[in-house]
């Protein structure tokens, strides 16, 4: 163990009662009592399935978090991903005392400030100033505090015309620009931060990140950030942990760990989509098999940039859909989606499915927009009623470059799709 | 890296285990500030965009007082102990209400901040705290309401309205109010955070509760000794009996009674504390 760890996390566990409150809860908790009474242990505490959703446990208990360990050194940035319902919420909540854990212990050096949320407590009949202080001072400012940043603050806001008016005529940006500014300018030793960037015009989050960066790089501050977004996680942070189904699975430098978590997920796709068990939505069609071809109707192992490909996806109808709407998504390995081929969009008519049993659904791109690379490839069907199947990571697709434009150049491009055009002079 | 040794003695630890009374005065005083926002946001949003502002406090009050003196004055002609009735009813309704409302409010404490204590930790008692202090500057409007009506009734009627030395004790009587108020209301709201059921108790609780406290009878009209004996036993009766002796002479005053609402208020208090700290922690994955 390392002497100056700011944050120390042992054996750190969360567990969930799953259902509603209700006279089955109060049996429970009698029973507890009963136990602790006769100075036993509490008997919920030994059962509890693994956080893992898409199987339905035989427990009424869940453990959103079970023997968590990690430690964070003075102005480390960490950056805290992993799939909806890893339990990375639970995580900040825990560390920002919302709520306790069940089991374990977290050591802190310092104050933490956390920001689950901006604009927490934003009273809408109150003004701009009276929110400033008001917020600030949940946050854990005081008053003189605020006063002093109080300029600062309406300047990184950019509403100084607007700070004598009720939030409730802001606008939505005006209004989270606010709120951010206030957060933005708290000093906690250990700053928390939930996905908020997700808010707010890119300048905005531009503005946002390099104000993090700035706490942390210039006042040696601590970050811990939880987000989905790779692209902002290798902007920001300096270190990485991984939590899948409530443990931490990786935790190491950036580039690594975003690399283990997009694996995770490309591994996934390896096994034969019939037997995926990670699949959400109401099953109306389950997705069976997907295979890709060339303009000629030949399977094909890699994808060329520039030539012809067919998506050949054969799915299971259980149920008669009315307007059946496909998504293909191509998310390239730090999880950005470089494009997508939705039915709704590109096309005029309806697709008529058959009644029930087994159909090929294809989706021809004449031109395939990909430089080189490995893509993932994740398959969603809607209908009226809402999601009927989705599988990240339905397939791992290798692009193996290609001569796109037909100068016979090499392609290079780290970010969105291969667009063809020409340039002239005037 | 080096700088948190000399900088941050403040070590935090987060455990599952609550102690059973685990107050940290230091902590709270650190959050004076978030208080008094609190207090001020509580006050100044109820009357935003009107133009009366706080007068707006006074119609409440005026109005239960005429319903009062045509219902229970004028058609079921009950004794005010010889006060003008104006003067008795207001008394009364002015000091129960800080007690109900404050009680109200606070017994929400958890349901209604929901929202605010699931993304942001500070100490949870402050919410409560603030409650009672805003509806304290309520109180205090409409305390100057009566003070209106009193003085009136004093300079021009030829009504006999003894002040006494007792007002001295009005500190005294509103300390304990508000005590009683915030450790009955951190009790209700602890247990209301898992299981709903108190809630819908508390709303005509605290209305019937007002017809147990001599607000539209006075102490001494009770012959029957059953009967006085349960008044008596209401906390806030005391209180609002040496509410109105202080200001008019007329009433019960007794340092007995005075005693017991005190020393009530000390129970409630530590058992309403020590319920708020146990769910306090964990509250969020049940409420």
């Amino acid at each position: 163990m390392s002497k100056d760890a700011i944050i120390k996390v042992e054996n750190l566990g969360k567990q969930y009662r799953l259902g509603s409150v209700g006279t089955g809860t109060l049996s429970h908790d009698i029973n507890r009592w009963w136990q602790k009474v006769r100075g036993k242990e509490d008997p919920y505490l030994k059962i509890g399935d693994v956080n893992d959703r898409t199987s339905t446990g035989g427990s009424d208990y869940v453990w959103a978090l079970k023997d968590v360990n990690f430690e964070v050194q003075a102005g480390e940035i960490l950056g805290i991903i992993g799939k909806n319902g890893a339990g990375k919420s639970t995580l900040l909540k825990l560390l920002s005392r919302v709520t306790a854990p069940t089991t374990g212990m977290i050591t802190c050096h310092g104050r933490i400030a956390s920001l689950l949320e901006v604009g927490t407590g934003f009273h809408p009949e109150l003004t701009g100033r009276e929110n400033i202080y008001l917020n600030g001072a949940i946050l854990g400012m005081t008053k003189k505090e605020i006063a002093n940043k109080f300029d600062e603050i309406v300047d990184f806001a950019g509403c100084a015309k607007y700070i004598e008016t009720p939030v409730k005529r802001y606008s939505s940006g005006m209004y989270v620009r606010l709120a951010f500014a206030v957060a933005a300018h708290l000093e906690p030793d250990i700053l928390v931060v939930d996905e908020v960037l997700a808010v707010g015009d890119a300048e905005f989050q531009k503005k946002a990140i390099g104000k993090m960066k700035q706490v942390s790089e210039g006042q040696g501050r601590t970050v811990l950030f939880v987000s989905h977004n790779m692209a902002s996680i290798q902007n920001l942070c300096n270190r990485v942990m991984v939590l899948e189904n409530g443990t931490t699975v990786f935790r190491g430098d950036v580039a690594s760990g975003i690399d283990f978590y997009m694996n995770a997920n490309l591994k996934k796709s390896s096994i034969a989509l019939v037997d995926r068990e990670d699949r959400a939505g109401k099953k109306g069609v389950q997705f069976q098999d997907i295979t890709i071809m060339d303009g000629k109707g030949e399977a094909i192992a890699e994808a060329f940039s520039g030539k012809p490909l067919y998506v050949d996806v054969t799915v299971k109808i259980n149920r008669k859909l009315e307007q059946p709407i496909f998504r293909i998504m191509f998310i390239d390995t730090k999880g950005v989606i470089r494009f997508l081929c939705n039915n709704q969009f590109s096309m005029k008519s309806k697709m008529n499915l058959i009644d029930s049993g087994n159909q090929i659904i294809r989706c021809i791109i004449p031109e395939f927009p990909l430089p080189k690379g490995i893509y993932s490839v994740q398959l969603t069907c809607y209908s009226l009623e809402g999601v009927e199947d989705d599988i990240e990571a339905a397939m791992e697709l290798t692009v193996a470059g290609g001569d796109f434009f037909n100068t016979g150049k090499e392609q290079v491009l780290k970010e969105g799709v291969l667009v063809k055009n020409t340039f002239e002079a005037l | 890296m080096n700088t948190i040794d000399k900088t941050h003695e403040y070590t935090l630890v987060i455990e599952p285990k609550t102690k059973l009374l685990d107050f940290d005065l230091k902590e709270l005083w650190r959050y004076r500030d978030l208080l008094l926002l609190f207090v001020r946001r509580d006050f100044v949003s109820v009357y935003k965009q009107t133009i009366f502002g706080p007068l707006w406090f006074f119609i409440q009050p005026i109005l239960t007082t005429i319903m009062f003196m045509v219902v229970f004055g004028g058609i079921a002609k009950m004794s005010t102990d010889g006060l003008p009735q104006a003067v008795f009813y207001l008394a009364g309704i002015v000091s129960w209400n800080y007690f109900a409302e404050a009680l109200k409010t606070t017994s929400e404490t958890f349901v209604t901040n929901a929202g605010i204590f699931g993304k942001v930790y500070f100490p949870r008692v402050i919410t409560p705290l603030s409650i009672v202090v805003s509806k304290l500057l309520t109180f205090a409007v409409q305390f100057f309401l009566f003070l209106l009506v009193y003085f009136y009734y004093l300079w021009f009627t030829d009504a006999t309205l003894e002040p006494n030395l007792m007002l001295l004790l009005l500190p005294v009587l509103i300390v304990i109010t508000a005590g009683l108020a915030l450790g009955l209301g951190l009790l209700i709201t602890a247990l209301t955070t898992k299981y709903r059921d108190f809630r819908f108790l508390i709303g005509f609780a605290v209305q019937l509760a007002m017809y147990a406290t001599p607000i539209i009878y006075p102490l001494s009209e009770i012959d029957n000794e059953k009967l006085r004996f349960a008044v008596l036993a209401n906390p806030m009766t005391s209180i609002i009996e040496t509410f109105r002796y202080a200001f008019t002479g007329s009433g019960e005053f007794s340092w007995f009674n005075l005693g017991y609402s005190f020393v009530v208020m000390i129970v409630l208090l530590i058992v309403g504390t020590l319920s708020f700290n146990k769910v306090e922690k964990t509250f969020m994955d049940t409420v």
